[in-house]
């Protein structure tokens, strides 16, 4: 066993237990807790793959800036644990072959994948390539989605002002 | 592990320095809370700490042993494990950032293996500094929310707030230094700032040829103030509104280590604005043959320094501090002879203008904190939000067209 695929294991391990750990949790805070723990495990496995921009901009951008903003928002709201319902019958059912079978779906996708993906930048200048991409053959596309998140927050703004 | 360290002996070295890392900056940390009341002693026309040790010095182990031996207790009501994650959170990230900066050109070797001095030297270094500080806002936010206590929900809330708003800013204010370096890696940004103006200005960012970043250190410094909720931004724990804010609840150790992440952060923020604005461990003297007398420059500070304490040392009121005083000036100038020999003349030279930088800076952060009143919550928000990111924009926008401009 390579030491690269000992540290994707372990990763994996983390990012998996956080997510099933969200689910389980029944206090807000402790499910925003375990997501960041799997924000920051997916970080790690970029960086396993060399993609240090990418990492740094998970974290900095999901774990950094989002989740503060989801804690912020749970704390407000002072929310406390939350009481287990009857769940629905279709979801109680159908919902774990469902989950099964799209597992199944994904390790059979993944499985026939070819290894023909391009499997390393240069190490040097993954931040430069990237930059190219989305500044040069991506612009425009870019550009279109910076004016979309300008709309919603005018939008989030206009809606704030109406109740007074 | 002996084979595991023959075979990968960059494991041993990054091992050996970590732990040297660690004992500095930690006597750091202790000396930095010696140093701030000490200098706002003075501010204020008192004398500070002056019964534990000659001049106080032996305060920091005091306040330690105290930390130590106090009752550590959890509020009745508080989220057990959040409440005890918190400090560790703070404190670990607060000091692993410090892993990134780099404190001088040169290498040293360490059992054969030549490494440089810094721990990890990241071709995105400045990101993953701030991203460790991004994350660094949960400690704080959480440590208020899970003590049970309405002040200090009060303060988390507060400070997750300011840490998001002040984040945009920092992050945005270092845009300048980087479109004139162009690199994310911070001892290349260092080495981009090297050379001088008309044989005596240095190049470093401040004093940038192409646009000098002022208005970006401006708000870099201000923004890095906020983000370590410190006065005159410390609305977090302003101890008038809200008893001691997020950390109201916490005692004893748990309570040391939120003390010691701020000092830490400190120092980290200190440090990356040294390397950004201020040319890193470049000299301001440049290395032409007329200046070559500036090199010997850290050991003439050390010998005048050890002198100095040798000669009030023996004229000090207890009889402990004349024997110490004296002794700590006597391995300063053990300090400055070592600097004038050959080989560590040049090894002095970018450690030692790293942390002469370094201090000054600090200095100017805790003359800041017992200058100026605290803000009040609105108008926090919006210094930050209505002048200082409109200003790092302009930045941004000033520095592309100037550097286009040169091209």
């Amino acid at each position: 066993m390579t030491a690269q695929l000992a540290i994707f294991l372990v990763l994996a391990a983390i990012a998996v237990a956080g997510a099933i750990n969200l689910i389980l949790q029944r206090h807000p805070i402790h499910s925003a807790l375990s997501l960041i723990v799997v924000m920051v495990a997916l970080a790690g496995l970029y960086l396993l793959l060399e993609a240090e921009f990418v990492a740094a901009i998970q974290i900095i951008v999901y774990a950094g800036a989002i989740m503060v903003l989801f804690l912020f928002v749970i704390m407000l709201l002072n929310a406390g644990a939350e009481e287990r319902t009857n769940v629905s019958h279709a979801a109680h059912y159908a919902g774990i072959p469902l989950a099964i079978f799209l597992l199944l779906e994904l390790a059979y996708r993944v499985a026939r994948a070819s290894a023909s993906m391009p499997t390393q930048p240069t190490p040097e200048g993954a931040t430069r390539s990237l930059s190219l991409l989305l500044f040069q053959n991506f612009a425009f596309p870019f550009e279109l989605t910076s004016i979309l998140i300008l709309i919603a927050m005018l939008g989030a703004l206009v809606l704030a002002k109406r109740s007074e | 592990m002996t084979e595991l360290f023959a075979r990968y002996p960059i494991i041993l070295v990054s091992l050996i320095k970590i732990a040297v890392l660690l004992f500095f900056l930690l006597t750091a940390l202790a000396y930095i809370v010696w140093f701030e009341r000490k200098v706002a002693a003075h501010i204020q026309s008192r004398i500070g700490p002056y019964r534990v040790g000659p001049h106080g010095l032996l305060q920091p182990l005091a306040d330690g042993a105290k930390f130590l031996f106090k009752e550590d207790m959890t509020p009745a009501g508080a989220d057990k494990f959040v409440y005890s994650l918190a400090p560790f959170l703070t404190l670990a990230l607060a000091i692993s950032s410090i892993a990134l900066i780099p404190f001088g050109p040169d290498t040293i070797r360490i059992f054969g293996q030549t490494t440089p001095l810094v721990i990890a030297n990241v071709n995105v270094g400045l990101l993953i500094i701030f991203a460790v500080t991004s994350i660094g806002v949960y400690g704080v936010a959480l440590a208020g929310w899970s003590s049970n206590n309405k002040y200090s929900l009060l303060g988390g809330l507060r400070s997750s707030a300011q840490m998001i708003s002040y984040e945009v800013t920092l992050t945005m204010s270092v845009v300048g230094v980087l479109l004139l370096a162009g690199t994310f890696n911070l001892s290349e940004i260092v080495r981009a700032q090297s050379g001088f103006s008309w044989h005596f200005l240095p190049r470093w960012n401040l004093f940038s040829p192409t646009l000098p970043q002022i208005l970006g250190f401006f708000c870099y410094f201000t923004a890095a103030v906020a983000e370590t909720n410190r006065l005159p931004f410390d609305l977090a724990e302003a101890e008038s509104e809200l008893v001691a804010g997020y950390h109201t609840e916490y005692s004893s150790f748990r309570f040391a280590m939120f003390f010691m992440a701020e000092y830490a952060s400190m120092i980290t923020v200190a440090c990356l604005a040294t390397i950004l604005f201020f040319g890193g461990w470049l000299s301001p003297f440049s290395s032409e043959p007329a200046s070559s007398w500036t090199r010997y420059l850290p050991a003439a500070f050390f010998a005048a320094a050890g002198i100095a304490l040798i000669v009030n040392g023996v004229r000090y009121t207890t009889t402990i501090g004349r024997i110490e005083l004296p002794a700590l000036g006597l391995g300063l100038c053990a300090l400055a002879f070592v600097c004038t020999r050959p080989g560590f003349v040049d090894l002095a030279q970018g450690p030692f203008w790293f942390l002469a930088k370094v201090f000054v800076i600090l200095f100017v952060y805790v003359w800041v904190r017992w200058t100026l009143p605290r803000f009040r919550y609105d108008q926090l928000m919006d210094i930050g939000w209505k002048f200082l990111l409109p200003l790092t924009l302009a930045n941004v926008v000033l520095t592309s067209l100037a550097v286009v401009a040169r091209k």
